[in-house]
């Protein structure tokens, strides 16, 4: 019941949106950092980049029989459940799907932190824990669409859950904790409600999408969307082979993660940048370092360099600017002109 | 073609394609033309084909489906319960007083209407049906202040309105239902050529008609209106029909705008590098019918654009074209509703929740069932061996279990800014900073801001209530200033947004900016002394309501005039010559907090 088997428009098909298709690479290259908020018009293809990237990501190992999809590689990270298991045994493992999980508006409180499992307390008076949506997420991606319209309560939730990666149950006299490590994705439209500044900085980038204006570009769009619904099947066939080829460039550029080099150069200059913006805290300068190292490693860059830099400077820090009403320039803008400033490029 | 023609081929354009181009909005009162529309649409559609109505305060247990609790208790073992939407598969969808639906609902319509299935997990259980549904929303909102939401109007092919339409107006039908059965079944086989597809596009681009997924929609329009017509090639009089009834309403630039400067968007030739597919299949499959092409269109793509477009402009509905041409900031002309609006709602039973305690189920306090049968559950086996055997659940009142919620009333804040005279472009500056800044502050307790506006003859909402600061940004933007003061126009009218705010459960303010010298009556005639007894009318009127107001005087010197319609209202009078942004957002806070 995870990832639902419905076909899914293919990644490679989406029209133009670079900057958001390049946002959500880099996450899935490097889930630390963090998430992708997607904010603008409607009906620009947020939700089908989302499904998309669910769709396009390689299988990942998992524990058989964990319910939180544990991974056998990282011990510390292990759920109690495994930790206790793993003392004893050498946990086996198999290949399972990445995790995409929706979160709906109208999904109850009880749904997305789990519950007393119901049907098991009715049927056998048995206390037993049914995991939810968190636990589902757990090593993937939960996507929130329209998630400034989300209740109070589930945003605090989440704030909590993302900053910690684990999810504590306290309720019905039920005392659980697991690991709910997960990649956020929101997409919604800042017209309809601002979102909570704390919301805000759980995700590491976010990025702003246009309706297309230019006439060929939305003439296809509208060719691809409707050739997709006319018959599935046979236009994600027709986009495996770049499909497949933009997975094999992902896998890529994780194993390439860890050996590409960060010169000092590139450091001193994210700090230069994030310090003129007056960023709060170092997550802007993490996210920001994070995010061009992924993007060097999918490129399969030998070093970081200021081009990589640039190109993620504004998904890493448009959202975690000060807030200045009187300013009438968009964050985008400011995130411009203060590279022009500090690097004069 | 006439409104009523146009209204019964919207009917039998939807009829044909229910999901495919989403829905209907038909704005308008109740009235004999929207029951003849409705009855219409029940006798367009194919026989067998669910109708549902849907009330706009239905809970989602009923919209989406949830536990089924009865069924659940009989069989031991948790059983959803099917929502309306999934029972309406393949059919159509009624909303009723759409205009009062939450953005909260709308954006759960909006997902199943997505992916034409519901997926939601509820309550323990796992609900997944199919649901492709056209959607019809009742619209009776009056006024740009209450109508759908536009999350949920962007997923809709037609927006109809039937306010110009009186007793003896007649629907008048062209297609029957024999037609529409017709229609579907070669659906399927309707191809649309590129230069068609263009013609759409490039008319949306040009009156900046909506998202990509409205020019989706107003060629699955086209596609429909061929098929209805028993072709399976989109000619050019579809290619209008879909500008006409898709694309015309949605216009936000004004035709006549573009055609004064260079036409930019539609490129006379698109450019041939702006091709990024690869290999140039063969578009359209077409298995079979290549028999009977329709005579090929010897015209080329630009004329047949501007052809498009040209019956697109005509159909613009009167009374948008002229606010198009005269808005400056046309953008904030479009309808903003987003969720505003809900229904009334007692107190203790709102707020967010804060949790579950033990506890009998009276006064506001509504047992929460779910918690309770958990509470009982655990118990089953040890209460089933003492009892009779007779019930399948015993619950004992140790067992209930209510919700609480706690709640923190919203606050909204009413600006009516004076715009009138020489120094209004001043005043408005100072206030629209005041509104932003307090807008930053407030956002975060999800407090809102409206404006309203007045200068010359009349009160106008600038800034319906909101929190967004995008769209405050954008609406106070190139706001114009000069003309008389409508100071009794301005009372009326901020009591009127604080009503509708508190019959949301909100808690209004309202802050008049004004030097309080009016000179324009109600009706809207000049004279100081009428004016000054309407406002001061008006103002007792507010002071009877009860609501709190601040009244900042912003004449040089303080007036005895002002201080009159102050005390009328009831209101904090504080004389501020020379407001500014910071110091009025840091009255207004300390104002707001005393009480």
């Amino acid at each position: 019941m995870s990832s639902s088997p419905r076909p899914v428009f293919p990644f490679s098909a989406i029209v133009a949106q670079d900057e958001m298709k390049l946002a959500m690479i880099s996450s899935a290259v490097d889930p630390a950092i963090g998430g992708v908020l997607v904010f603008g018009d409607r009906g620009t293809g947020k939700s089908t980049a989302v499904r998309a990237l669910a769709a396009l990501l390689p299988p990942m190992h998992a524990v058989i029989g964990c319910r939180y999809a544990c991974d056998p590689a990282a011990l510390d990270a292990l759920c109690p459940e495994c930790q206790t298991r793993a003392e004893t045994e050498t946990l086996k493992h198999r290949l399972v799907p990445v995790p995409v999980v929706d979160m709906p508006l109208g999904v109850t409180e009880d749904r997305v932190v789990g519950a007393l499992d119901l049907e098991r307390a009715l049927s056998q008076g048995v206390k037993a824990f049914e995991p939810g949506l968190l636990a589902r997420a757990n090593r993937g991606f939960l996507y929130i669409d329209e998630v400034n319209l989300l209740e109070d309560h589930l945003v605090d939730l989440l704030i909590d859950v993302a900053a910690s990666g684990e999810n504590v149950v306290e309720r019905e006299g039920l005392s659980v904790r697991h690991p709910a490590r997960f990649v956020l994705i929101g997409s919604g439209n800042p017209e309809e409600g601002e979102l909570r500044p704390q919301l805000l900085d759980r995700f590491g980038l976010s990025v702003e999408v246009k309706t297309p204006m230019e006439l060929q570009q939305r003439m296809e769009v509208i060719k691809r969307r409707d050739e997709f619904e006319r018959d599935k099947g046979a236009f994600i066939a027709k986009w495996k082979k770049q499909d497949d080829a933009l997975r094999r460039k992902i896998i890529a550029g994780r194993r390439r993660l860890r050996e590409i080099k960060m010169p000092d150069s590139v450091l001193e200059r994210a700090t230069k940048l994030c310090m003129h913006l007056g960023t709060d805290g170092l997550r802007a300068e993490l996210t920001l370092i994070r995010a061009a190292r992924a993007i060097g490693s999918y490129e399969h860059a030998d070093e970081v360099d200021l081009s990589h830099l640039r190109r993620v400077a504004a998904p890493a820090l448009r959202h975690r600017l000060r807030r200045d009403p009187l300013d009438e320039s968009g964050s985008s803008v400011r995130v411009e002109r203060a590279i022009q400033e500090v690097w004069g490029a | 073609m006439s409104a009523e023609g146009d209204a019964a081929l919207v009917v039998s354009l939807f009829a044909v394609d229910p999901a495919g181009v989403g829905g209907v909005c038909l704005r308008s009162p109740v009235q004999p033309a929207r029951d003849q529309w409705l009855q219409f649409l029940r006798e367009s559609l194919p026989p067998g084909t669910p109708v549902r109505k849907l009330p706009f305060n239905i809970p989602d247990g009923r919209l989406l489906g949830g536990l089924d609790l009865v069924a659940t208790l009989k069989a031991n073992r948790p059983i959803a319960e099917r929502g309306v939407l999934a029972d309406a598969n393949g059919g159509v969808v009624i909303l009723t007083m759409a205009e009062r639906l939450t953005a909260q609902t709308a954006g759960r319509l909006n997902a199943v209407i997505d992916s034409g299935e519901i997926l939601m997990p509820r309550e323990g259980v796992t609900i997944s049906n199919p649901a492709r549904i056209g959607i019809v929303a009742l619209d009776e909102g009056i006024g740009p202040d209450e109508a759908v939401p536009v999350s949920l109007l962007d997923r809709f092919a037609f927006l109809v309105d039937l306010g110009g339409f009186n007793m003896r107006s007649e629907l008048i039908p062209e297609y029957e239902v024999e037609d529409v059965v017709a229609a579907r079944a070669l659906l399927p086989r309707v191809a649309i050529d590129d230069d068609m597809l263009q013609a759409i596009c490039a008319t949306a681009i040009s009156l900046g008609a909506g998202s990509p997924r409205v020019s989706l929609l107003a060629m699955r329009v086209a596609c429909a209106a061929a098929a209805l017509d028993g072709r399976t090639q989109v000619s050019e009089a579809d290619a209008v029909i879909a500008g006409r009834l898709v694309l015309a309403p949605r216009a936000t630039i004004a035709p006549q705008a573009r055609d004064s400067a260079e036409p930019p968007p539609p490129s006379p030739e698109p450019p041939p590098d702006q091709a990024p597919e690869p290999p140039a299949e063969p578009p359209p499959p077409d298995p079979g019918e290549s028999e009977q092409p329709d005579k090929p269109l010897e015209i080329d793509v630009q004329t047949l654009a501007d052809m498009v477009l040209t019956a697109t402009e005509a159909a613009i509905p009167a009374g948008l074209l002229a606010r198009l041409r005269s808005a400056a900031h046309e953008r904030a002309a479009r309808p903003s509703a987003a969720g505003r609006t809900g229904a009334f709602r007692s107190a203790g039973a709102r707020g967010r929740p804060s949790g579950i305690s033990a506890g009998a189920p009276k006064g506001s306090a509504r047992l929460n069932v779910i918690e309770t049968l958990r509470a009982a559950a655990p118990w089953q086996g040890l209460r089933g061996r003492a009892g009779s055997g007779e019930a399948r659940v015993r619950v004992s009142p140790e067992d209930f279990r209510v919700t609480r919620y706690k709640q923190r009333a919203q606050t909204l804040t009413i600006f009516a800014v004076d715009a009138s005279g020489s120094s209004a472009l001043n005043r408005l500056a100072e206030a629209k900073g005041a509104v932003e800044l307090l807008l930053a502050d407030c956002y975060v307790r999800r407090d809102q801001v409206a404006v309203i506006g007045f200068r010359g003859k009349s009160a106008e909402v600038l800034l319906p209530p909101t929190r967004s600061l995008v769209r405050a940004k954008r609406s106070l933007a190139g706001l114009p200033g000069g003309g008389g003061t409508p100071l009794a126009a301005a009372i009326d009218s901020a009591v009127a947004l604080a009503d509708l705010a508190r019959r949301r459960g909100d808690t209004p303010t309202i802050v008049m900016l004004t030097d309080g010298r009016a000179n324009v009556a109600r009706d809207g005639s000049p004279g100081r002394e009428r004016a000054h007894a309407n406002a001061l009318q008006a103002a007792r009127g507010l002071g009877v309501s009860g609501v709190a107001s601040l009244f900042v005087d912003t004449s040089p010197r303080p007036s005895e005039l002002a201080k009159a319609i102050a005390a009328g209202m009831r209101a904090e009078y504080i004389a501020l010559p020379f407001a500014n942004a910071r110091s009025l957002s840091a009255m207004v806070r300390a104002s707001t907090a005393r009480r």
